[in-house]
């Protein structure tokens, strides 16, 4: 327990505490770029410099361990122009782009800049210019606005296990960057979108789908449709001001109609529906006696993980469609029948807490309903972008209701959006499915998780094992037991986000801490509104939801019927890691066919 | 009494009375054709039927390499230079046959006249203590020659008859300093490594030799692997290590195979491997290949490039010593530092102080290079004036032309005017002058040498070879350099004086390592001592050494002009116009500095330099 003065504060911390985190302790806010505690501390930007007496030169406070009698000073003179003039020789080589930039007003560099009181640059000199990598249907990298963090690599490292980003080039033209600073789609990235959503700059954005949508809404000829997935309703919130968590499910559905929407429907009816038909499988699974574990297959990141690191368990992966692209092949198809429309007039819009479900739908398989079954897909960013732009304000509307028949939905639909959700839904309806009686209690604490964790079930004759996986990083380590025999499981339920789609790399920016958990934390409050929603529904399993049992009385017949087998499930593909032949290195307007 | 060099000299004039031929195998003689000669002496020798008496050994670099390929014929330790094959029968029918010196083949210093035969005669060895270099160009690298000297029996004492603590101490009272460039005490940092905490540790030698010009640790690997390797297991023993790699580059072939090589004898010998001399210890060496990054040799970045990722480095704390290597305690020494280690064992820690000064105990090797008569690998005490090391050793500089500034230090080290000349070459007080020792580079520079243009060169040296980690590093040096440039070419402004400096400052106060933490030296102390170099860059748009060719445009001195024309005629880039009565004028933007002007004025009315305001025109 090393005591130490900062600014002639005496503190006492823990072993292997850094000085940074000491100067926290006692309200000394040193200013950081790169860091992000307990994941990234590169010491890179040099920014958080302080001067320790008696030595002979400025330390990185992040990463410098506080010692016994150290004696720090964060804010001599000498020690605030350092970091000032850090900040100006990484302006030095940015593009001066902040009007046009997607993160201006939300950027920490922005931010930094201000802080220091940046008014002109001293130093002036060339500029890198690297092409920017739009070849992928989720992620935009431009490197030119890069500030090399390495935050990206980070958590695509770390956190993810996938390992895309790395240093390439050296000297001043060193910069972050897939391997030979090719493309994304030259890579197994999985779009799952977390370097964007720890990315300080405009460095890393989404495919912009806000120009599609725009030109479909007003295109006379068509009828758009929406659906918005569990986890908006309780995080576009943020971007209009309302405190984390909060449940805005009204407002969102008002806010929709008065964008121009001809229908605004609840995904959380397609997560019904994929409750129905993966707990079917899983209770075929468990009469045929496997294959085991039955893995989730709402979240096209990780399936795109699984078909490329582990394709060897792509027969492992439930066969039914992510809520997403169960929602869109029924509404080309029952909606159309429902309503008497054309299906080829249906234009299927998503509002998705997610980037990945931009490739999702790219999917070439992804055609049940004879046509393209989603069309474009929004991020809750992008939407709250559309709602700026057009005026509305979701704190000045009336809470409205989602269109029928695609509307209603359980609880077990709401918690689709936190990491457990999947899981817990499915369990509700399985119990029933398999033991034929009514479950009491619906909620199942065990398998609500900000991590991996797992659990063991009573469910009549079987003793069912489950295990929930947060991050494709916690799911490389689950598989791996799973592969050892040193785990089995039945189900498992993986999400590639923190805290499942609250955390998704389509969420609003939080940026207001550098302490990697704490933004998971964070993310993981926003769940509380979905399971507040959930205790609220009247229905709370997905098979009693009215409108679920219409849709299998009028339209689909029974789970795992033939016509739910063409229209909901789908199929799995082994991917190679890496693409044999590179991409052209130029410029590229959007390309929309999936890899 | 004699010295501890003159001991160790004596030993090495081999005892038997046969002929033998040590051929210098060193990459410069290599590439001057050392393989052919050697060819044709073996040849030679076989036609005679002396192919068994007298056997031809390369060794590593004998040292003054402008004269080579050389070789040495023993008993007699005659020295030949400039060897070609043809010369292989002379050497073989009168020297070896006959006993007869090849008079012709002797080096002869060109203003004397007067001829060496042997290495101690010649002032390039008289004024050196060859120490680490004791087996360099005199013994053949290997395991059975390395023993007739002594060879590994420092290590037999330092097992047999030390405790590591024993050892560590030794090397502590010796007062070696690293060599590679901090010149942090080498004992010290034994004693942190065994102190740290840790299932296994590592001993690490440094052999990613990167400044430009500098190749000590090469030729100590080529010319005389095992004393590294000796000193390795020596320090393996201290700290508690049983693993050691020696980290060298790729771009050292040679290098890379001669220890090999050696680990491979040693193993055989059982100096490396399990149960050592069967006294209980065990160690072993690897060799790990670098890909040529100058900034893996510093310590953190060479840890990560031997586990296999992208040569970056760390910060510091924590230091190797305590998270080295797979996170375990590591001993990082340079080449040079550990070949020292088996004569402070041997002949202990007093008679290692004998040479050098205090705080700077024993000698330290140069690579020599630049405007001397003689280049190549010196070594002397520490404390040598560096007067010595220009005048005696390099025989001073050619041509007639004056001394102006030493680079030491290699990019990381500063440049030092004449009013140095008799600064004694240790880290203390090159440190103080504001430059540094760094591995041992020493280039010498001439009145030619434009002191804006050598700050330049460095810098696009470590701007090049920045990893691009750090923002200081990656972005303030290309800005530093952009600034040097803009001088260099006569666009400098005196505000830039200002910002090189502040610049500098920020990189040595805020880099994350020390490659960017000395980056800026050659600046500073090139602006510390040579400021009106760059002022008249800049005020005058005048190079001082003429080297800066943007600055050397042609000027027509208005007085002298008779406005002939004549100037204009010749001009190819049609860069002069002029009406008569009126001085005639050239247009910067045109001229190409072909100076065909200058030869064709008949009135010596155009000259170069100093054109006032110049780089005004230039914008």
């Amino acid at each position: 327990m090393p005591t130490l003065t900062i600014d002639n504060q005496t503190v006492t911390v823990e072993e292997g505490t850094s000085v940074l985190e000491a100067a926290r302790k006692i309200g000394v806010d040193i200013p950081t770029l790169c860091y992000l505690k307990d994941l990234n501390a590169p010491a890179s930007c040099r920014v958080c410099l302080v001067q320790v007496e008696g030595r002979p030169t400025m330390d990185a406070s992040c990463v410098l361990p506080a010692a016994e009698g150290m004696v720090v000073h964060t804010n001599t003179p000498p020690v605030l122009a350092a970091r000032k003039q850090m900040v100006e020789l990484l302006l030095s080589d940015h593009p001066f782009e902040c009007l046009t930039c997607e993160r201006n007003l939300n950027c920490e560099l922005q931010r930094l800049a201000k802080r220091f009181g940046i008014r002109d640059l001293h130093l002036e000199g060339s500029r890198n210019h690297y092409p920017i990598d739009d070849l992928s249907p989720s992620v935009v990298r431009e490197p030119d606005k890069c500030i090399r963090c390495r935050r990206c690599i980070a958590v695509c490292e770390n956190f993810q296990s996938v390992g895309i980003y790395r240093m390439v080039e050296r000297s001043f033209n060193a910069v972050v960057g897939p391997a030979f600073n090719g493309s994304l789609m030259e890579t197994p990235c999985i779009y799952c979108g977390q370097c964007i959503t720890v990315c300080p700059t405009g460095a890393l954005r989404e495919q912009d789908s806000t120009a599609r949508v725009w030109e479909a809404l007003q295109d006379p000829d068509l009828f758009v449709i929406v659906q918005t997935a569990p986890a908006i309703r309780s995080t576009i919130g943020e971007e209009f001001g309302y405190p984390v968590g909060s449940l805005v499910t009204g407002q969102m559905v008002a806010a929709l109609r008065r964008l121009g929407f001809d229908r605004v429907f609840d995904d959380c009816f397609g997560a019904d529906v994929t409750v129905m038909e993966e707990a079917k499988e899983l209770a075929e699974r468990l009469e045929r006696g496997g294959p085991f574990p039955q893995f989730t297959a709402c979240c096209p990141s990780w399936v795109l993980f699984c078909e490329s690191f582990y394709p060897q368990l792509i027969d492992n992966l439930s066969e039914c469609k992510s809520p997403q692209q169960m929602f869109g092949a029924l509404s080309k198809t029952y909606l159309a029948q429902e309503e008497g429309l054309d299906p080829s007039r249906i234009f299927c819009v998503s509002i998705m807490p997610c980037v990945s479900k931009k490739y999702e739908l790219l999917r070439p398989e992804m055609n049940a309903s004879g046509y393209r079954d989603v069309d474009a897909e929004l991020s809750t960013r992008e939407l709250a972008q559309m709602l700026f732009q057009a005026g509305i304000d979701l704190r000045k509307l009336p809470a409205e209701d989602f269109d029928e028949p695609m509307g209603q939905a359980s609880g077990a639909g709401v918690i689709f959006g936190s990491t457990g959700g999947v899981m817990e839904a499915s369990l509700r309806t399985v119990y029933e499915m398999i033991t034929g009686r009514e479950l009491q209690g619906v909620e199942f604490h065990d398998v609500r998780s900000e991590d991996y964790k797992d659990a063991e079930i009573e469910m009549g004759k079987h003793r069912l094992k489950v295990a929930v996986a947060r991050g494709t990083g916690a799911a490389r380590r689950l598989i791996e037991a799973i592969l050892k025999g040193e785990k089995e499981y039945h189900f498992v339920e993986v999400m590639a986000c923190p805290g499942g789609c609250v955390g998704g790399g389509g969420q609003p920016i939080y940026y207001e801490t550098n302490d990697w958990n704490e933004q998971v934390a964070h993310r993981s409050r926003r769940a509380g509104g979905l399971y507040r929603q959930d205790r609220l529904k009247e229905y709370r399993k997905a098979h009693h939801n009215p409108a679920i049992i219409k849709l299998y009385q009028d339209f689909l017949g029974y789970p795992g019927s033939e016509l739910a087998h063409k229209l909901l499930h789908t199929r799995y593909v082994s991917r190679k890691l890496y693409s044999p032949e590179p991409l052209p290195k130029k410029e590229h307007k959007q390309q929309v066919q999936p890899r | 009494m004699t010295t501890l060099w003159e001991e160790i000299a004596a030993e090495r004039i081999p005892p038997e009375a046969e002929h033998r031929i040590l051929l210098c195998g060193g990459v410069p003689c290599t590439s001057l054709g050392c393989k052919k000669v050697k060819e044709a002496l073996e040849q030679e020798l076989e036609s005679n039927g002396l192919k068994e008496q007298v056997p031809v050994k390369e060794v590593g670099c004998i040292g003054d390499c402008s004269l080579g390929p050389s070789l040495i014929v023993y008993p007699e330790g005659i020295i030949y230079y400039r060897l070609r094959p043809e010369d292989a029968a002379t050497i073989v029918r009168e020297h070896i046959i006959q006993g007869r010196v090849v008079e012709e083949l002797l080096h002869r210093d060109p203003d004397t006249e007067e001829r060496f035969r042997q290495q101690a005669e010649m002032p390039y060895y008289r004024s050196q203590v060859r120490l680490v270099l004791r087996n360099c160009g005199v013994v053949p690298p290997h395991i059975e020659e390395y023993m007739k000297y002594r060879g590994y029996a420092a290590l037999a004492r330092a097992l047999a008859e030390m405790t590591p603590e024993q050892v560590i101490e030794e090397v502590k009272n010796s007062g070696l300093r690293g060599r590679g460039g901090g010149g942090f005490p080498t004992g010290l940092k034994w004693e942190l490594t065994r102190a740290a905490p840790g299932e296994s540790k590592y001993v690490i030698c440094n052999g990613d030799e990167g400044d430009p010009g500098a190749f000590m640790d090469r030729s100590i690997l080529e010319g005389d692997p095992h004393s590294v390797l000796e000193g390795m297991i020596i320090a393996g023993y201290a700290v508690g290590a049983s693993q050691g790699l020696i980290y060298v580059r790729a771009e050292y072939p040679q290098a890379v195979r001669r220890s090999q090589e050696a680990i491979a004898e040693a193993r055989k010998m059982n100096f490396l491997g399990e149960n050592i001399l069967e006294l209980g210890f065990n160690f072993d060496i690897e060799v790990r290949i670098g890909a040529g990054a100058f900034v893996c040799g510093e310590e953190t970045a060479l840890i990560t490039s031997v586990e296999g990722t992208r040569g970056d480095p760390g910060p510091r704390p924590p230091f190797p010593a305590q998270k080295g290597l797979w996170g375990l305690p590591t001993l990082i020494n340079n080449v040079e530092t550990l070949a020292n280690i088996p004569l402070i064992i041997l002949h202990g820690a007093e008679r290692f102080k004998e040479l050098g000064r205090p705080g700077n105990s024993g000698t330290k090797v140069f690579a020599l290079a630049g405007k001397v008569k003689h280049t190549g690998l010196v070594e002397v005490p520490l404390g040598t004036p560096l007067r010595t090391l220009v005048y005696d050793i390099g025989g001073g500089i050619p041509g007639g032309k004056r001394f102006k500034a030493a680079q030491t230090g290699g990019p990381s080290g500063g440049c030092l005017g004449e009013e140095y000349l008799d600064i004694p070459m240790d880290y203390d007080s090159l440190a103080q002058a504001g430059s540094m020792m760094g591995s041992g580079g020493l280039i010498i520079m001439d009145e030619d040498t434009c002191m804006v243009d050598i700050a330049r060169f460095y810098l696009d040296f470590t701007q090049d070879e920045s990893c691009g980690k750090c923002t200081p590093c990656r972005v303030g040096t290309k800005r530093m350099l952009e600034i040097l440039e803009r001088i260099t070419r006569g666009r400098g402004e005196e505000e830039d004086l200002e910002r090189l400096y502040q610049l500098s400052m920020l990189l040595k106060n805020g880099s994350l390592c020390g490659l960017g933490r000395s980056a800026p030296n050659p600046v500073l102390s090139t602006l510390r001592h040579f400021k009106d170099e760059y002022l008249a860059h800049i005020r005058e748009g005048y190079c001082p050494a003429g080297v800066c060719t943007a600055l050397n445009r042609p000027r027509i001195l208005e007085e002298k002009c008779r406005s002939c024309g004549l100037c204009a005629r010749v001009c190819p880039a049609a860069a002069i116009t002029g009406e008569k009565g009126v001085p005639y004028r050239i247009d910067p933007a045109l001229c190409n500095a072909c100076r065909q002007c200058i030869e064709e004025c008949p009135f010596n009315a155009i000259a170069t330099g100093g054109v006032q305001h110049a780089h005004a025109d230039h914008r």
